[in-house]
């Protein structure tokens, strides 16, 4: 089986699981809004400089909601010793990875476009946002990609560890600062209305190289990281 | 060629070695059973054989190749503590997944034909957690015979089986050692081991003790390997 | 023997660090920032240090993966564990020289923020470490997020930077003069503050070592 669609077998398996119990989703989702609901208190809706701060405060409401569903990756193998089975099976460490990423992707996508709107709604800045949505879901893309891709690789790493669920963000923020740096930075300046120009396409640039780098590592350490 | 070839192989822990020049081989079509106390490292060494983890030293090879090669992988099949299929999932689905991943011609076809002769296919569309013990340990076997692999790896395979579920995993271990495939076994439940075995080797704290085709004194007195092989008390 | 090494190096190291700072004290003070500024002799060799130390964990890390030899694992969790001190000094130091030449305990300057950055990195890797029970693995998943986090000490540190160009902030060392002739004491510093850092690595080596024993004789003493 071509790689393609080794990738494709293991992401449809993940989504299809996922939708069916709906764990990790609806969590995601529930806790997205309850943190959009707290930043709205912390912070005056009205005030200018809320608008100014809002591009960064949705990413940590996509960064928070997101690991949710990216612990989940390789914990859902853990029941009946599944990682066994699709660790023996004639796919690639790479195609596992690969596949359960682009799972997750699609997960925390679906989170993120949920909580776009009710941001939006919330922090009024629905008209710029509305004017910039080209720019803003490509870069949501380039930065959920990154986040996926360090999420899904250090969910295999602290699969089998205690306290799973507090080692993964506490491992994954940190390696993902330049990532979430770079995304809030270009959020922000496209909800202020500027064009993806000058030094926004720079930081573009960078989250590009991020989300390469990273995914060439990972692609090259999963088989060391699932077998040892 | 060997069916499966163990060569010097060590397996650490830290320090600890909890295999030490494992030295075994196993024809095709033999049914090799793999005795020994808990902790003795029958695990490990199926582990290890199955390709889960490397050997610190030495090397396997599953018909002279390394097992974490994908044409390998294809051969093998593996039954371990857990059942290895989703909860989540329907039989037919799990069955239909593991085919994919075998690059099966037919997936759902071989499926619905496992789900067969495992006594399943009334359950096909039923959710696995909603399946009585019995027959999640049926769903397992099916998984593991579904892609007809030519060495099955089973650890500790009749432990907790109902027995319906002993009857149908001995029916189909007789069938495939009958159509020459390779068995490697490890059991404490000796008796229904012992009669499928045509060899033994007993692991004593991670070495071979014993190695050697099974007698007619071992199935009738399976305590007999462990007195004259294994350690005293 | 090696003992003996060791000792003597601390005495060496030792001796350096107070000639030394019998030598910086009745240095002049720093035109624009006073006394404070001379801070700076520990500051830079602490940050030095510790990113030699994270170049040492990578190569440790890449060598046990290659290798499986648990003398490398040793070798990276003892490095780490000296580099988070180092760090941790220089962000103490640098956040008292901001107190003192900025009356602010902290800054979002370039270089303090990447260093708190890696910090928080290279602590993961004591944490993951500290999660993980069984040996090998505990040495082979640690040594894949040695490498995930020596990839993004550059890029933090560039991000970081370029994100304080675009905004710019009080740089915390900027407007000091470092006068040419404080070179050489600058040099002997970061020679004793290297000597520091190699025996604490040594020291932790050994400990780890000894670890090691006590583990797999315990697991020799289970299975009896």
């Amino acid at each position: 089986m071509s790689f393609a669609r080794q990738v494709l077998v293991v992401a449809l398996k993940d989504l299809r699981a996922e939708l069916r119990t709906k764990e990790a989703i609806n969590a995601s989702f529930a806790f997205a809004l309850v943190v959009l609901l707290l930043f709205s208190f912390a912070f005056d809706p009205e005030a200018e400089t809320t608008r100014e701060i809002s591009g960064g405060l949705l990413w940590i409401v996509f960064a928070f909601a997101g690991t949710l569903v990216l612990n989940r990756s390789f914990a859902r193998e853990l029941p009946n010793d599944c990682l066994d089975a699709l660790v023996a099976a004639p796919i690639s460490g790479a195609a596992l990875f690969l596949g359960k990423a682009f799972a997750n992707f699609v997960l925390v996508m679906a989170m993120e476009l949920v909580s776009l709107p009710v941001f939006c709604i919330f922090n009024n800045v629905g008209t710029p946002v509305s004017k910039q949505l080209g720019p803003i879901l490509l870069v949501m893309m380039l930065g959920t990609w990154g986040l996926t891709v360090i999420g899904t690789i250090f969910s295999a790493l602290t699969v089998n560890i205690r306290l799973r669920e507090v080692m993964l963000p506490m491992l994954t923020y940190p390696i993902l600062v330049p990532a979430l740096m770079g995304a809030m930075l270009i959020t922000k300046g496209l909800v202020l209305g500027h064009p993806l120009s000058g030094d926004l396409v720079t930081w573009l640039k960078m989250l590009m190289g991020f989300d390469l780098i990273y995914t060439a590592v990972s692609l090259v350490l999963v088989e060391t990281v699932l077998v040892g | 060629m060997t069916a499966v070839a163990i060569e010097g192989v060590w397996k650490f822990y830290g320090d600890y070695p909890a295999l030490r020049d494992v030295q075994l081989t196993a024809e095709p079509g033999s049914c090799l059973a793999l005795i020994g106390r808990n902790g003795a490292g029958k695990t490990t060494l199926l582990r290890t054989v199955a390709g889960f983890s490397r050997p610190g030293r030495g090397k396997i090879k599953i018909f002279g190749t390394d097992p974490r090669e994908t044409a390998t992988r294809s051969k093998m099949g593996f039954i371990g503590h857990g059942i290895s299929v989703y909860d989540e999932l329907s039989a037919l689905e799990n069955l239909t997944l593991f085919g994919q991943l075998y690059s099966l011609p037919d997936p759902r076809k071989s499926a619905m034909e496992w789900l067969e002769r495992t006594g399943l296919e009334r359950v096909r569309n039923g959710l696995v957690r909603e399946f009585s013990r019995g027959m999640r340990q049926r769903l397992a076997v099916a998984r593991a015979f579904l892609h007809e692999p030519s060495l099955l790896l089973l650890d500790e395979p009749f432990t907790a089986l109902d027995d319906r579920a002993i009857a149908v995993l001995q029916r189909l271990l007789r069938e495939a050692l009958a159509a020459g495939k390779t068995i490697v076994m490890s059991t404490h439940q000796l008796r229904e081991a012992l009669e499928l075995a045509s060899h033994v080797a007993l692991l004593n704290r991670g070495q071979v003790a014993f190695h050697g085709p099974r007698t007619p004194e071992m199935v009738s007195d399976p305590g007999y390997v462990y007195a004259r092989y294994g350690e005293t008390a | 023997m090696r003992e003996k090494i060791l000792y003597v190096l601390g005495a060496l190291a030792v001796v350096i660090l107070v000639w030394n700072i019998n030598t910086i004290v009745p240095l002049p003070a720093e035109r624009n920032q006073g006394v404070v500024f001379k801070i700076i002799f520990f500051h830079v060799p602490l940050a030095i240090s510790a990113m030699l130390a994270s170049g040492v964990a990578l190569i440790a890390s890449v060598m046990f993966l290659i290798t499986k030899n648990f003398e490398y694992d040793a070798l990276a969790v003892s490095v780490t564990e000296v580099g988070l001190a180092l760090l941790a000094g220089n962000l103490v130091t640098g956040s008292i020289w901001g107190r003192q030449a900025w009356g602010i305990w902290w800054a979002w300057d370039a270089r303090l923020t990447s260093a708190l950055v890696c910090w928080l990195l290279y602590a993961g890797y004591l944490m993951l470490r500290n999660a993980i029970e069984e040996p090998t693995q505990r040495a082979t998943f640690a040594a894949v997020f040695s490498i995930f986090a020596f990839i993004d000490v550059p890029i933090v540190i560039f991000s970081i930077k370029w994100w304080r160009t675009q905004h710019p902030q009080p740089v915390f060392w900027g407007g000091g003069s470092f006068p040419a002739d404080w070179l050489p004491h600058f040099l002997w510093n970061m020679l004793a503050i290297a000597l520091v850092a190699a025996l604490m690595v040594d020291v932790r080596l050994r400990q780890e070592e000894s670890q090691r024993e006590l583990d797999s004789l315990r697991r020799m003493a289970h299975a009896i």
